[in-house]
């Protein structure tokens, strides 16, 4: 069936050169790339704004920004990083690589593909010109918590449109990827037999489309209020502010297993593949995601305790999100049980995974101390919360994307990157991010809040050395560019296989994948060669 | 002058980093055991947790490195095939889920004497305002603002060219405190009147919002006089890390006396 | 043609699921109204008629201390302050107090004022046949006047509650077009 398919899309894919090529692409590559690109220049961006904030937090007094703006920028920091540096890198991982692993042609829609990635720069040029208004950037945080954003100047408007368009981006490259995965796997590619990768994307996909439209629904709330007199958060009109929160966060809390879900994914392809030996406990690894995925519908309200709940609510919410520690801690034991007895090499991607397996679950214990209630009474909204997202989010999903990036880069550019300089992007990015978001832990304990721009003395050496280590991390990234752009002009050769370990259908097309992948269905014994189960 | 302070500062920092030396007990690196019976109850439980997920770590961990030197390909190591293992899996869903029974137990009870509001002997309101705080002795008429002290308000503004070293309590202190007897079982209650607050004094082991239009309770004895200093948690607005909070404990004589003084200058109205 | 259609069919369904999801956004406020009915989550406190309040008789073993607090909201230029600081009461019988409210300004104003309850968990027991807070309240300027509330607390409150904190906010909703 995919060669109907294949045709179809072949024959009217005329030959653009120049800027009309990346304009009018519907090719699946041609978008990856683009979205790999753009999230890039967005985590760039998103770094910049964070080196802001360090720089104003290296020592106690205000030195370079003031308070406003300072609040702009963890607030900017967050959305950027969030809706622009993660979000799309893994959709461009998805564009490149699920096609490719299920044997497909290329997505299942390719002109709403083209689409939603155009729609991005715009959305971003939007928000990002929020800084030149009167009144500032949002500066409420990324969690825009009603009333206080709508003290929002001129910007306002501006940011919930543009959340509308990351929204409508996001929600159409979900669609596509489930169209892609549910229709066009190759005959022999079951289910079951995908591998993790195109899993933990298939649910991911699943979670953006149920929540968030929930969060557009929530903007507008907040659009109408500021705007046309409703009063859904405004105590005065019979609405409730705390509302908002719970609105919100049945969205944030599927949102970061929406960021998390693709790196588990991602690590589920390298282990093995450098380990030389099958995945542990493939089907619980599947159960594991739909599981995490299913909890994170009726844990929303844990960042939320000091809202003042009723017991019962309290206990719930405590309940639940310890029982996300067992689908999670499932996935850690079976990536080390995949070590166990593999025989290992470390080349940079493996580093990186690796590096991801301790530090995720560092962030995934400091996750466990705060879903304690009466502990979190203490944890919330202190920089014990900030360093726990930061493990998560920085070692998590952007040492898997980074790990995944020069996984695949050989297959991508037919060119082997440089070892060396992917080792030093490693050991320079590793250190530096513990000395940038482990001293957090103890300002946060100690009594430091959130998203503030000054703080008292006992907290100075400390944040002295976060500074410093931000500083190193965000330099070590240029490298990084360096590197990839190093390796796209050329380099030795890399083979189809690229790594001796390495098993699924991306890797039996020749390096660099050409253009059109799979015209032809692959042959069925081959797919049952180079999948698991 | 700055520059000085920042290179003396990395200086100190790298040593730290690099030698863990004993000079780690000066810094304020865990939360403070606090001064009520909530608090002692609260560290207790982080510090269980705490020991949990470092024990776990450990394990986890020492597994880990130790296929990562044993099982590598430099080292000859063949390669096995299982993947699989019935047994195995059901053991490592199973203890982590017994380890959690066991973590939600001392938990609940606490948060169970948290919500215990019985027994109150005296109540005191508590608004947040852009930026600072308003204190309401409900039983005693007394109440009044309290805001950032003069000295470090000036040293804070931008480019103020004052040193925050020479500032005591840089941040943390008000110009006028929340004076509160120790012993007491003493209500509070938090509500705001623009945006969401958030009132936290770790050393009391409380943090609850102060949101518009609503009030919310809590309630805390303190065991020992003190100053016990806070701030507000939750982003409030261009100055939310501005308007800290500072609770003076004081016996019940001292108390009486402060409560005689008040008297006499608020008037006895709760309004702005 | 086949995987065409199977596409088509696939979005078409997802593109339902999606305008469900934004209107379960929506169906949330409601929802969450409910919820806060039923378990009192949000400290609003609930209304009866005279007819229901009378069909209760006061339990005389026991009495609650009710404490009465008034907050203005910024921008809501009212001195607002209960008459009587706290009451005695005994669950199932009918009492009556008094807020004041003293308009600051030289300007006609309407406020709204706002309850809410502590603990949360009361909030389901707390009823009220007669408030101030059922409907906007218009002061001409300078006015000052007090304002009543009939209440009464369920004899089914929860044994381990023996206070109650009654608080009311009072917001500024005047139109933009009177305000001067």
């Amino acid at each position: 069936m995919s060669t109907t398919a294949a045709a179809l899309h072949d024959h009217h894919e005329p030959q653009l050169t120049g800027i009309k090529r990346w304009l009018l692409t519907t090719n699946h590559k041609d978008i990856g790339t683009l979205y790999l690109w753009f999230s890039f220049i967005m985590f760039l961006l998103g770094g910049g704004m964070a080196l802001i904030i360090r720089a104003e937090l290296f020592q106690p007094g205000l030195q370079i920004v003031d308070p406003q703006f300072f609040n702009s920028m963890t607030t900017m920091h967050a959305l950027v990083m969030i809706f622009g540096g993660v979000m799309p890198a893994f959709v461009g991982l998805a564009n490149w690589m699920i096609p490719m692993m299920i044997g497909a042609p290329d997505m299942a829609l390719p002109r709403m593909n083209n689409w939603s990635f155009w729609i991005l720069p715009f959305a971003f040029a939007m928000l990002i010109s929020t800084l030149f208004m009167r009144g500032g950037a949002p500066a409420a945080g990324w969690t825009m918590y009603a009333p206080l954003v709508l003290q929002t100047g001129d910007a306002f408007p501006f940011m919930i449109f543009s959340i509308h368009l990351l929204g409508i981006s996001s929600v159409m490259g979900a669609i596509n990827i489930i169209a892609t995965v549910l229709n066009m796997r190759a005959p022999g590619m079951s289910l079951m037999r995908m591998p993790l990768f195109v899993w933990t994307w298939l649910i991911t996909a699943y979670l953006l489309i149920a929540v968030i439209p929930v969060l557009a629904g929530a903007v507008t709330m907040l659009l109408t209020d500021k705007f046309f007199g409703t009063s859904f958060f405004n105590p005065a009109g019979g609405g409730d502010p705390v509302l908002f929160q719970h609105i919100f966060w049945f969205f944030g809390h599927p949102e970061v297993y929406i960021l998390i879900l693709p790196a588990f994914g991602v690590m589920s392809q390298i282990i093995p593949t450098f380990a030389r030996k099958p995945l542990f406990g493939y089907a619980s690894m599947v159960y594991a995601s739909a599981s995490i995925a299913f909890l994170s519908f009726i844990v929303w309200a844990h960042h939320m305790f000091t809202v003042g709940m009723p017991l019962a609510g309290e206990l719930f919410f405590m309940f639940s999100t310890m029982l996300i520690a067992i689908p999670t801690g499932v996935k850690v034991f079976n990536w080390v049980a995949t070590m166990w007895r593999g025989a290992m090499t470390f080349e940079t991607p493996m580093l990186f995974a690796i590096a991801f397996v301790v530090l995720f679950t560092i962030g995934g214990f400091s996750g466990l101390m705060l879903a304690i209630t009466p502990a979190d009474f203490q944890y919330h909204d202190s920089y014990f919360v900030v360093a726990h997202f930061h493990y998560v989010l920085v070692p998590g999903a952007i040492f898997a994307l980074i790990a995944a990036v020069y996984f695949w880069l050989p297959k991508w550019t037919g060119h082997m990157y440089s070892e060396a300089l992917g080792k030093w992007h490693f050991w320079l990015s590793a250190v530096s991010l513990n000395v940038t978001f482990f001293p957090m832990h103890f300002v946060g304990l100690a009594g430091m809040q959130r998203r503030v721009p000054d703080y008292a003395l006992q907290f100075a050496d400390f944040n002295a050395i976060s500074s410093v280590g931000a500083f190193i991390f965000g330099t070590s990234q240029l490298l990084f560019l360096y590197l990839v752009i190093k390796c796209i002009r050329g380099g030795p050769q890399a083979s189809a296989r690229v790594w001796e370990g390495a098993h699924g259908l991306e890797w039996t097309v020749p390096s660099p994948a050409p253009a059109h992948t799979f015209n032809t269905v692959p042959d069925s014994e081959v797919i049952r060669r180079e999948t698991l189960a | 002058m700055f520059i000085a302070r920042a290179a003396w500062r990395l200086l100190v920092g790298s040593v730290i980093l690099l030698a863990a030396v004993p000079a780690l007990a000066e810094w304020a690196i865990n939360m403070p055991r606090g001064v009520t019976p909530i608090s002692h109850e609260i560290y207790d439980l982080h510090m269980t947790i705490f020991s949990i997920c470092v024990a776990i770590g450990a394990l986890v961990f020492g597994v880990m490195f130790f296929s990562i030197w044993k099982h590598r390909k430099s080292r000859g190591a063949k390669a096995d095939n299982f993947h699989e293992s019935q047994t195995v899996e059901i053991i490592w869903t199973v203890i982590p889920f017994l380890i959690l029974i066991g973590m939600a137990f001392p938990a609940t009870k606490t948060l169970i004497k948290m919500e215990d509001m019985s027994d109150i002997e005296m109540t005191v309101k508590i608004t947040g305002y852009q930026w600072m705080w308003h204190y309401d002795y409900l039983e005693d008429g007394v109440s009044f603002y309290s805001r950032l002290d003069a000295n470090s308000n000036k040293t804070r503004q931008l480019d103020s060219g004052l040193n925050p070293g020479d500032v005591p309590d840089y941040l943390l202190n008000v110009d006028k405190p929340l004076v509160l007897p120790v012993g007491v079982k003493i209500r509070l209650l938090t509500t705001a009147a623009d945006v969401i607050h958030s009132w936290w004094v770790p050393q009391l082991g409380v943090k609850k919002d102060a949101i518009p239009g609503f009030i919310n309770e809590f309630w805390t004895q303190i065991e020992q006089p003190g100053v016990y200093r806070g701030v507000c948690a939750e982003l409030c607005g261009k100055d939310h890390g501005f308007m800290p909070v500072v609770v003076k404990a004081v016996n019940q004589d001292e108390y009486q006396a402060w409560l005689q003084s008040q008297r006499d200058v608020t008037p006895k109205t709760a309004s702005l | 043609m086949q995987v065409k259609n199977h596409s088509e069919r696939t979005v078409i369904k997802l593109i339902v699921v999606v305008l469900a999801m934004f209107g379960f956004g929506y169906a949330l406020v409601p929802l969450y109204d409910v919820i806060c009915d039923v378990t009192g989550l949000n400290g609003k406190t609930g209304r009866i008629s005279e007819a229901e309040s009378a069909e209760q008789v006061a339990d005389i073993n026991r009495t609650i201390k009710i404490q009465f607090v008034a907050s203005v909201n910024a921008g809501a230029p009212w001195d607002f302050y209960p008459n009587e600081y706290e009451m005695e009461v005994r669950p199932g019988g009918v009492y009556y107090t008094t807020f004041k409210a003293v308009n600051k300004t030289s300007h006609s104003l309407v406020g709204q004022a706002v309850p809410s309850l502590a603990p949360r968990e009361a909030a389901l027991y707390f009823n009220k046949t007669e408030c101030f807070c059922f409907t906007q309240q218009s002061f001409t300027p300078n006015e000052s006047r007090d304002m009543p509330v009939r209440f009464i607390v369920d004899r089914d409150l929860p044994v381990n509650i023996d206070s109650l904190v009654l608080s009311y906010t009072f917001f500024n909703i005047t139109p933009d077009n009177q305000k001067s």
